[in-house]
């Protein structure tokens, strides 16, 4: 199933070692933090104590008379900016909430937020002069819950009006919800009359954060000539590029973001925080500045996936057929609009097939801060609440989980509630996959004990990407691509690239350009890269066909028609051949260089399924789950590099692990995060978990040259889901909310 | 600002004297006072790993060792793990493995990796999950990480022999 009998491609499907690897294991590369400009000084940024005030003064003089000190901003530095709507590549912002974001003017609307900035010749000097900056502030009550927040009792934003599917409504009252979505599709009263069993459930999940390793981070340098250079660790440098020059109002052309090395993002580095800060202060001081943000400001200021409340309600049939489904979603989007909502709405129901469905959804504006994307946003939320009623009704109905899914799954041709239609699809695939797996066949034995599956879905994104590769007279070809390289992206692209041209993924040489050097790419993020990014390799291969062609008839002094570019070479009339190396050996005594340019542009991907399959063994006393056994089974249309394949989904299953058992935000009664550290925020560790099987089924994405289907985000969205599942089959009781951490496990243990 | 110290240390078998303000982590120092950026931070409070180093043979986060500790000390860092451009073997099998993807946490866990190997070469799974469970990884899983050292570990067996 996982791979077939005969390999189909040369490069494709193998596990060469990644191109930045060396780099990676010997200290050498190079990210955003270890850029040293000459005449580097460094930032600091002082943040708000309070959850929600209204700022009254700044008093900057103390700070700014410290030896030492360079330059201080605070938020009336920052150009004004009217709400205009920027797309970033996942998701659109408003420039003056981005603004307002980036460094708080009149408001702050969370603990952390940025309110003011120091740059000093030591980062020691830069903190003791913040701490000199007199702040007047005037709390305001903070406003922390989904549902409570929907009363309006305080409204955060005064230019915040609910809007309907996107329209804004002129008449509307401030709000401090943002949006309202609504999807039907068939009609929904009708559908669940129709129901023998209909199971209607309450879910609430907590705020979690992305946990990537490496802190934010921004060295920028506003240089006399008024150009601005950017150092950065980001997933889209051209975004960022575009959010720095929007922020700081000068001319695109003006930034140059230089994307350094980055350690993880998860969707958390698409927006920026810290660049605008850094060249404001450079722009003051003259000299290039360089902020790193500190653990406890990722957690507390940056953009973690939202907490939510959820209602979901199904209707099946006696014999296991589901005829109906309603969800009312409300996501807490922090201090600015901008909850992925519209995807968890569309999400929810997105694994099945259902005749008459209709969700309802809200974007909701709260004193936490502002949500950004996290690995298929909105997804692993409402796969929680989704999957454990379909677990409910499986036990209600007495039917086997894989085989209600086999019953009742999406497939090509299946409607979304929200109005698209699948093209090939493996959701089958995946739970077939699990249903056969020798995991799920065997016999799961001992006290306390249960297992439970659950199904996922992401869309994965298309967007833009772009290309140039050049063709060396040793026979290997330099590849430049924008996309930012997260988990060893460069090497699926060079293989896609070595695979059109009939070479080795080694002769492939990959690196990652600034935004000066390769044409416009968007983020790397919505499981995109491989997919858009590969067909642009693919596209610029074929442009490289096309040069060496060319090349070869002019050499052999024949028409180009009667020449072919085959199985790695160039073929001629009469026999003639040459292979790509010496083909590439003489391009420089006939003619120069060779260079094929690729780009790809909105061509929209397949999207992607998995199902996992988890033990657990909860122990009664304490309410600690231990994760016995996990299996992974999932759609990747083709195995570029199976290695980094499987490193998504178990990756993506531990970070779900971790999001389902231990991690949340911990805000006290003002509205402070007290688990602001890794220490309290406890993300899975190597102890935590057992070795994480993998299935990889091919179910070709018929939009790629080679099928690829995104691979990053689908795995995170199961584990909460199915962790819950087999909680209930070891111990009865039903968790109905996040983390499903041991006291909360434990009480649902003793109320039974 | 009180006035600096020096540090004399041997880092990775070089006799190596520095600068140094009293409240300068050994992170901040090998960072930005000798330039040895292969050392990474992650957390800068103890709980994730990424800064660990060798402090005569023992590892410790250096973001919780102040920098004048070191005087007199042996430090290891991820620069000296290789001979010369020879790669270690754990080196190699977290290349061969796919034990990295971002990469940022890989000196920190290559350095624990060390330390483990070098007081137990015959690890079990547990053995090495027990050991690295003060390295926090977000992309992997731990899954390729844990094989790669069980692999690293049959390898320098395999040498010595």
């Amino acid at each position: 199933m996982s791979k077939s009998e005969t390999r189909k491609y040369k490069v494709i499907g193998t596990r060469p070692v990644r191109h930045d690897g060396v780099d990676k294991v010997t200290g050498r590369a190079q990210y955003g933090a270890d850029i040293r400009p000459t005449g580097l000084i460094y930032g600091v940024i002082l943040r708000s104590p309070h959850a929600h005030a209204k700022i009254k003064s700044i008093d900057t003089t103390a700070a700014e008379a410290v030896p030492g000190v360079r330059a201080v901003v605070i938020g009336k530095d920052f150009p004004d900016q009217v709400g205009r709507i920027v797309e970033l590549g996942e998701g659109a912002v408003n420039m003056r909430h981005l603004s307002a974001n980036v460094m708080a003017h009149d408001k702050a609307l969370y603990k952390g937020h940025a309110v003011a900035a120091v740059a000093a010749d030591s980062v020691h000097i830069a903190e003791e002069a913040a701490k000199l900056i007199k702040i007047d502030y005037e709390p305001l009550p903070p406003v922390m819950d989904v549902l409570g927040a929907m009363r309006d009792e305080h409204v955060l934003n005064k230019d915040v009006f609910t809007t309907e599917m996107g329209t804004a409504n002129p008449d509307s009252k401030a709000s401090n919800v943002a949006a309202k979505f609504l999807f039907t599709k068939g009609d929904v009263n009708a559908g669940f009359k129709k129901a023998d069993i209909i199971i209607e459930r309450e879910f609430r999940t907590a705020t979690v954060h992305q946990g990537y390793i490496e802190p934010h981070n921004a060295t920028a340098l506003w240089n006399a000539d008024g150009k601005v250079t950017v150092w950065m660790s980001t997933q889209g440098s051209f975004t960022a590029r575009n959010q720095t020059a929007e922020l700081c109002k000068i001319p695109v052309s003006d930034v140059k973001v230089v994307p350094m090395e980055i350690g993880g993002g998860f969707g958390g580095k698409i927006s920026v925080y810290l660049p605008p800060v850094a060249a404001l202060l450079s722009k003051k001081s003259g000299k290039p500045v360089q902020i790193l943000m500190d653990r406890a400001a990722c957690f507390e200021a940056t953009g973690p996936t939202p907490g939510s409340y959820m209602k979901v309600k199904v209707g099946a049939t006696r014999d296991g057929k589901i005829v109906a489904a309603d969800a009312w979603i409300a996501f807490e989007a922090g201090a600015f609009p901008g909850s992925p909502i519209a995807p968890g709405c569309m999400c929810v129901f997105s694994c099945y097939d259902i005749p008459d469905a209709r969700v309802e959804g809200y974007d909701v504006c709260v004193n936490k801060p502002r949500t950004n994307a996290y690995r298929a946003p909105g997804s692993t939320q409402v796969a929680f609440a989704m999957e454990t009623v379909i677990d409910e009704l499986c036990e209600k109905l007495g039917v086997d989980g894989a085989e209600f899914r086999l019953k009742n799954g999406a497939k090509e041709g299946t409607r979304r509630v929200d109005g698209p239609v699948y093209n090939r699809i493996g959701m089958m695939e995946t739970v077939e996959a699990i249903k056969n797996s020798e995991h799920y066949r065997s016999k799961l034995t001992g006290p306390n004990r249960g297992r439970g599956i659950a199904t996922g879905f992401w869309f994965n994104a298309g967007l833009k990407s772009a290309v140039v590769a050049s063709v060396n007279a040793d026979g290997t070809v330099m590849l430049v691509e924008g996309s930012t390289d997260i988990g060893g992206s460069r090497t699926g692209i060079a293989m896609q690239l070595a695979e059109t041209l009939g070479i080795t993924a080694e002769a492939v040489k990959p690196q990652v350009a600034d935004t000066d050097s390769v044409g416009y790419t968007d983020v790397t993020g919505g499981s995109r890269v491989t997919f858009a990014t590969g067909i642009a390799a693919v596209n610029a291969a074929k442009e490289i066909q096309k040069g060496m062609v060319a090349r070869a008839a002019a050499l052999w002094e024949v028409d180009a028609s009667t020449v072919k570019y085959e199985d790695g070479g160039i073929v001629g009339p009469a026999g003639k051949k040459f292979s790509f190396a010496e083909l590439a050996a003489k391009i420089h005594e006939a003619g120069g260089a060779i260079i094929g340019h690729g780009t790809c542009s909105d061509i929209e991907q397949g999207g992607a399924f998995g199902t996992h399959c988890v033990d657990v063994e909860v122990d009664p006393d304490t309410g600690k789950v231990q994760i016995l056994r996990y299996t992974v089974a999932q759609d990747a249309g083709t195995a570029i590099h199976p290695s980094y394949v499987e490193g998504q989904m178990q990756g993506g299953a531990v970070q779900g692990i971790g999001w389902a058992l231990n991690e949340e935000y911990w805000y006290d009664d003002k509205g402070a995060m007290r688990n602001a550290s890794f220490l309290d925020y406890r993300i899975p560790t190597c102890y935590d978990v057992p070795m994480i099987e993998t299935i990889i089924v091919e179910v070709p994405d018929p939009a790629h040259p080679y099928g690829v289907r995104g691979v990053g985000e689908v795995p995170i969205c199961p584990p909460p889901a199915a962790i819950a599942n087999a909680i209930h089959a070891a111990t009865g009781v039903r968790m109905r909310e996040l983390p499903m951490s041991p006291h909360k496990v434990c009480a649902a243990i003793l109320q039974k | 600002m009180s006035k600096k110290r020096v540090v004399s240390t041997t880092i990775n078998g070089n006799v190596t004297e520095f600068l140094c303000e009293p409240r300068q982590t050994l992170l901040e120092a090998l960072r930005n006072v000798l330039n040895l950026t292969g050392t990474k931070e992650g957390c800068s409070n103890g709980n994730c790993g990424s800064c660990t180093v060798l402090l005569n043979g023992r590892p410790v986060t250096s973001c919780l060792v102040l920098a004048v500790e070191a005087d007199g000390a042996e430090l290891r860092t991820i620069e000296g793990v290789a001979c010369g451009s020879h790669l270690d073997p754990v080196q190699k099998c977290f290349l061969e493995g796919a034990a990295l993807q971002c990469g940022i946490c890989t000196p920190g866990f290559i350095m624990q990796t060390e330390a483990l190997l070098a007081q137990n070469p015959n690890p079990t799974e547990s053995d090495v999950r027990f050991h690295l469970a003060g390295n926090l990884c977000r992309c992997t899983g731990y899954d390729k990480i844990v094989r790669s050292v069980l692999t690293a570990a049959e390898q320098k067996r395999a040498a010595a022999k």
